[in-house]
């Protein structure tokens, strides 16, 4: 792979909450244009490894390099321009609740650029439009449904035009429709517009629909368990980390009869 | 690993930046020509975005309904802050008649930009938010005279919750009175205690350095005794109401709002109003007269200390004070400090449950509960000087 194809590299990660270390020894990298999930189940990482690379959580050991540069070692002006290179879409949006979504989107521009109010607008107006969101600009977020807060806090991570994007559960709490919807928009921005996803999630047809590659974190081994493309990663793998994320098969029915169901069959 | 291929859209993000340039020409059939080249991006854009508007709403094509070619064929990086411009270009010329012609985009440019397009249209399309003074005062005096309305009934609801709770006091939440009380009297008491023996101690040093002049200070204890029973123990001991438990009452029950355990609580078929508001009206009740009392004696301390320091004996203090208050100003006291806090509780637990959404609106809800906790206090207050009077009391 050329090293101009990769777009974030994380050496020897290691994070920990105190004492109680929490990652060790990550290390992967993202190419240019890839949708890059980070997968495993509740309490194995994922988010933590999320807000080291977003630069909220400082790591005890190794780097974190996105676009050529180490967010960990970054300081002052040279980190604010490590952030204004990236846009993140949080769990719930964490829209501004005093601004209207027009304001959402437009704050980045009027914080970073010199351009004229009226540009400013019809920026977060594009934005808003290509998030199938430009009849709502003028809505309150919590006049919005949660897929449209979603929608719109995708529409402001990409105010700035940042080459890398991440995405902290984009489906939870949707539903099948709205969580199918999100997942095509960004397929839809990763192909026409080159962003780069990273995404944390556990949702198994969102991750299949839309992840070029996968990583599968484990609270076992402190790290990642397995990595590679998700459809080649199912549940006949001989990895029992995967196998125990991937197999959805529930018990057949009958198995966990309650008292009452045995006693009212003959 | 899996190598991906470098996307080809020319709207990809990219770390080079070519400078922008642009070729304005117009020919002498009216057609305006705009070449762009090098990076469209928010830096060239900002520089970009007035010269080419101007020269677009200015141009004889957009006055007589000619044609607009915009050339792209050289432009290099253009991000969402060109594809605005694009698009703004586009709209600003066709609603002056003329045409656009867009050359040189890449199929994905093409997507992109009848995706965008939608925006300046709806944009267009959107009706003015603008109102009349007329309307605006109309609404303005609406919402005022709903808002009493609302007040009103919301306090009356309360007084039949409270005199619900006194006919049937098993159905009461007793421990949360009680934690309620805790902290509507008993972690206030420093700071009312304090306010108090200041005020106290203030008024009778301003007011002694006055009198001394005719020989008069002798009244002071009188008037102190007369003000601070009368008026400034409820008046103070109510305002320290809203301004501390009165915005602790929104915020709290604003925030169960927000975190849709008022919705929660509904389903289950409870009353928010006997849950939430019933327990922190009835602390209040209960608590206001005893703070109230606690306040007139912290002042009297201090008037006390003032005429200690000028030479007069505490028993000429003491006996010109409970002279001159009579027991109806006690229970007068009384009855307005009751009246305050079902007003003061009232309105701030309305505040509460009518929380919008977001952080924001807790916010706002703690402020207008004690703004309405202040104004709801004073109109009550000069009705009861008025009543007092006509009383005789």
């Amino acid at each position: 792979m050329d090293s101009d194809d990769i777009i974030i590299r994380v050496r020897d990660l290691a994070c920990a909450y105190g004492s109680e270390v929490v990652l060790k020894d990550v290390s992967f990298e993202v190419c240019r244009g890839e949708v890059f999930v980070v997968i495993g189940r509740s309490g194995c990482g994922k988010s933590t490894l999320l807000k080291h690379m977003i630069g909220l959580l400082q790591p005890v050991g190794g780097s974190i390099m996105l676009d050529g540069r180490d967010i960990v070692a970054a300081k002052g002006k040279e980190r604010l321009d490590i952030l204004k290179g990236i846009g993140v879409m949080y769990q719930g949006g964490a829209l501004f609740g005093s601004m209207s979504i027009l304001r959402n989107v437009a704050l980045p521009l009027e914080e970073y650029t010199a351009l004229p109010q009226e540009a400013v607008d019809a920026i977060a107006r594009v934005k808003l439009s290509l998030v199938g969101l430009e009849r709502f600009g003028h809505y309150m977020p919590t006049e919005l449904s949660g897929g449209m807060v979603k929608r719109a806090a995708i529409a402001r991570a990409m105010a700035l035009d940042p080459p890398i994007l991440f995405l902290d559960e984009p489906s939870a709490g949707l539903d099948p429709v709205t969580s199918a919807g999100l997942d095509s928009l960004v397929r839809s921005l990763a192909e026409t517009l080159g962003i780069t996803f990273v995404i944390v999630s556990h949702e198994l047809p969102s991750i299949l629909s839309i992840a070029d590659r996968v990583i599968l974190m484990d609270d076992g081994v402190k790290g990642i368990a397995a990595a590679g493309d998700p459809r080649d990663l199912n549940a006949a793998s001989v990895e029992p980390e995967v196998r125990r994320f991937f197999d959805r098969t529930v018990a057949p029915r009958g198995a966990h009869r309650t008292v009452c169901q045995q006693e009212a069959r003959p | 690993m899996q190598t991906v291929p470098q996307p080809v859209s020319q709207f990809s993000a990219q770390s080079r930046v070519l400078p922008a340039g642009l070729d304005m020409r117009e020919d002498t059939d009216g057609v305006l020509t705009l070449g762009f080249s090098g990076d469209l991006n928010s830096v060239t854009v900002a520089r970009l975005w007035a010269p080419v508007l101007a020269r677009v709403r200015g141009s004889a094509a957009a006055q007589t309904g000619g044609r607009i070619r915009v050339e792209l064929a050289q432009a290099g990086y253009i991000d969402g802050a060109g594809l605005a411009l694009l698009v703004k270009l586009r709209a600003e010329a066709e609603a002056r008649g003329a045409q656009v012609e867009l050359l040189g985009l890449s199929v994905n440019q093409e997507h992109l930009l009848s995706l965008a397009g939608q925006a300046e249209r709806e944009a267009c399309q959107k009706p003015s938010n603008r109102r009349g003074l007329k309307v605006m005062m109309s609404r303005g005096v609406a919402d005022v005279l709903a808002n009493i309305v609302e007040v009103v009934s919301f306090t009356g609801e309360c007084s039949l919750a409270v005199w619900e709770s006194l006919r049937h006091p098993e159905r009461v939440r007793w421990k949360n009175v009680l934690l309620s009380a805790l902290a509507v009297g008993v972690e206030s008491m420093p700071i009312l205690l304090l306010i108090g023996f200041l005020m106290g101690l203030i008024m009778s040093f301003q007011s002694v350095i006055t009198l001394q002049r005719f020989g008069g200070e002798i009244y002071v204890p009188n008037m102190l005794g007369l003000v601070m029973f009368r008026e400034m123990g409820p008046l103070v001991t109510a305002i320290l109401l809203a301004a501390r438990s009165g915005s602790a009452f929104a915020a709290e029950i604003g925030t169960m709002r927000v975190n849709e355990e008022l919705d929660a609580m509904t389903t289950m078929g409870i009353s928010p109003v006997r849950f939430l508001v019933g327990p922190r009206i009835l602390s209040s009740l209960a608590m206001v007269p005893l703070m109230t009392l606690f306040f007139n004696f912290a002042s009297l301390v201090g008037g006390a200390l003032v005429m200690l320091s000028i030479g007069f004996p505490l028993v000429t203090f003491t006996s010109r004070v409970f002279a001159n208050v009579k027991g109806t100003d006690l229970v007068g006291s009384l009855v307005k400090i009751l009246v305050f806090s079902l007003l003061v509780a009232g309105v701030s637990c309305l505040r509460g449950l009518r929380t919008g959404g977001g952080a924001s609106a807790v916010g706002r809800s703690t402020t207008s509960a004690v703004v309405s906790g202040l104004i709801l206090i004073t109109i009550a207050d000069g009705l009861f000087a008025v009543l007092f009077y006509y009383l005789k009391i």
